[in-house]
């Protein structure tokens, strides 16, 4: 065999190699739909069961018709933490204190121009003492916060291997099996939602509840929210409670001057929350 | 035109031959979905709608209890998901019979929302714990899935106590709060609904305190001179107006 003969039979082995290809990946996917299948259903097709169903799942679920977000109104937030406690219930969160998807702090802004700022969600219930009422505290609130979940996302910017990402209907999520650990989107979040959570040292984080949005349910937060002060919706949509949290108050962010455009939406925001 | 050299046109072929054997590679032979623009994120995401539920939502629990539910519905806690107080009931919904949500009867319960806190927003119901039938459980008199407070409020300290107290020491303790605000009747229903009024005028706190007012109790200054284009309430607070602010 010469150089050229050589060069005729490879140039010819190759669409024979790609049509015989083709052909084998129809048969597969011929014999994995039809009844022939069940025979050898038992070992192999078991593992792909779940697989299909999150596939069905996922093709009933259009992400592209969504684009979520959350409002809330500092005038009904009572401080209960009952968000804090349904967020980790939900989304098992560390129980042991300082790990949050979600906490609400306690502003306190003093006549001197002081703003103390509390965490709540770290605090231990208070029983049956009664806090004096600092005559100093010209005004006190308390404000969920939570993450963001910004349009423009610095945490997704900084992460040096790609785990972190925003979804085609606007939530920023974790590939945990990406992620190194590496911590720089949690320095990155202007808003300091993102934790190293202990138990798999990988970045972890608010993710509106996906499993529970993408089922047609509110994020376990909203859901548990005693006065209204949570609400979740759709932007894309003008029927969804959003729009009309939107269209009956005047609405703010964190931090706007950062330019993350973030999809969690103040009503009634003192100019001093940060 | 000069003819193209022999060792081009061959370099050519093997080039264009590469080429082809490329484009077949990306196009044909290798499956599409190597080449997504992101896999690992859509399996991230199958990752998360995968996650076990927690709470079934109150459409869950309304299939079974609905007289609960309509209950509910028609008192001040209509807006609360069962949840919140029952915990996450998933497995509950999954299991009725041998799964069951816990039902807190401790007073400190009732606390996470109506003990007293400054935090809180005015007219939300709270209570003193110490002082409002200590050591008595909450559900004895008021039933959590319809809490009607047995005796409504009447008069304006039920929500607004700071500044009751603070006006009861001082020397407009005499006057009621209807003096100054107009109170909408829906305001005791609703109160941010309908807020009441407050004074805007220099001329309304001159009704009583200006040089020609009737009231011989009230200290008298002359509008036209005291205090020039302030507002009276820039410099006397009007719930205590010894204190200057």
């Amino acid at each position: 065999m010469n150089k050229r003969e050589f060069l005729r039979d490879l140039a010819l082995s190759i669409p024979a190699v790609g049509m015989l290809q083709a052909l084998a990946r129809d048969a597969i996917a011929a014999a994995a739909e039809g009844p022939a299948a069940d025979a050898a259903a038992a070992a192999p097709a078991a593992p792909a069961a779940p697989a299909a169903e999150a596939a069905t799942e996922a093709a009933a679920y259009d992400p592209s018709q969504h684009w979520w977000g959350m409002g809330v109104d500092i005038h009904r937030c009572i401080g209960c933490n009952k968000c804090v406690e349904a967020c980790k219930a939900e989304n098992n969160v560390p129980q042991e204190p300082f790990y949050f998807r979600t906490w609400i702090e306690r502003y306190s802004i003093k006549a001197d121009g002081d703003v103390q700022v509390q965490c709540l969600s770290t605090q231990p219930p208070r029983g049956e003492d009664t806090p004096n009422v600092d005559p100093n505290v010209l005004r006190t609130f308390f404000v969920p916060k939570l993450c963001n979940q910004c349009a423009h996302p610095p945490c997704v910017q900084v992460c040096p291997v790609g785990a972190t990402f925003q979804t085609e209907d606007g939530v920023v999520l974790v590939d945990s099996t990406y992620c190194i650990g590496c911590r720089y989107c949690i320095q990155a979040c202007p808003y300091g939602a993102r934790f190293l959570n202990p138990d798999t040292h990988t970045a972890d984080k608010c993710t509106f509840c996906y499993h529970r949005i993408t089922k047609g349910l509110q994020p376990a937060c909203v859901e548990v929210c005693p006065t209204q002060a949570r609400i979740f919706g759709d932007f894309k949509s003008e029927e969804s409670r959003l729009a009309r949290f939107e269209r009956m108050n005047e609405v703010s962010v964190l931090k706007p001057d950062m330019n993350t455009q973030p999809k969690v939406r103040y009503a009634h925001l003192d100019g001093e929350v940060r | 035109m000069k003819k193209v050299p022999e060792q081009l046109r061959r370099l050519g072929l093997v080039i264009g031959v590469i080429v082809a054997i490329i484009l077949l590679l990306r196009f044909v032979i290798l499956p599409a979905h190597m080449f997504q623009n992101r896999p690992h994120q859509h399996a991230t995401e199958l990752r998360e709608m995968a996650k076990p539920i927690h709470h079934a939502g109150m459409p869950a629990c309304r299939q079974c209890h609905e007289d609960v539910y309509e209950t509910k519905y028609a008192g001040f806690h209509r807006n609360i998901s069962c949840e919140n107080c029952h915990g996450p009931a998933e497995a509950h919904v999954a299991d009725p019979k041998n799964v069951k949500v816990p039902r807190p009867t401790k007073r400190e319960f009732c606390y996470t929302c109506h003990a007293f806190d400054p935090s809180r927003p005015n007219g939300f119901p709270q209570i003193d714990p110490k002082v409002h039938k200590p050591h008595k459980r909450c559900i004895t008199c008021h039933d959590p899935h319809d809490p009607v407070p047995p005796v409504a409020p009447k008069s304006c300290e039920g929500c607004h106590g700071t500044i009751w107290k603070t006006k009861a020491l001082s020397s407009h303790a005499q006057l009621e709060c209807t003096t100054c605000h107009t109170v909408p009747d829906r305001h005791m229903e609703d109160p941010r609904s309908a807020l009441p009024s407050k004074p805007e005028t220099r001329e309304f706190c001159g009704q009583c305190h200006g040089k020609d007012a009737t009231d011989a109790a009230a200290p008298k200054v002359d509008l036209a001179s005291h205090g020039s284009s302030y507002l009276c309430w820039d410099c006397h607070y009007p719930h205590a107006p010894e204190k200057r602010r």
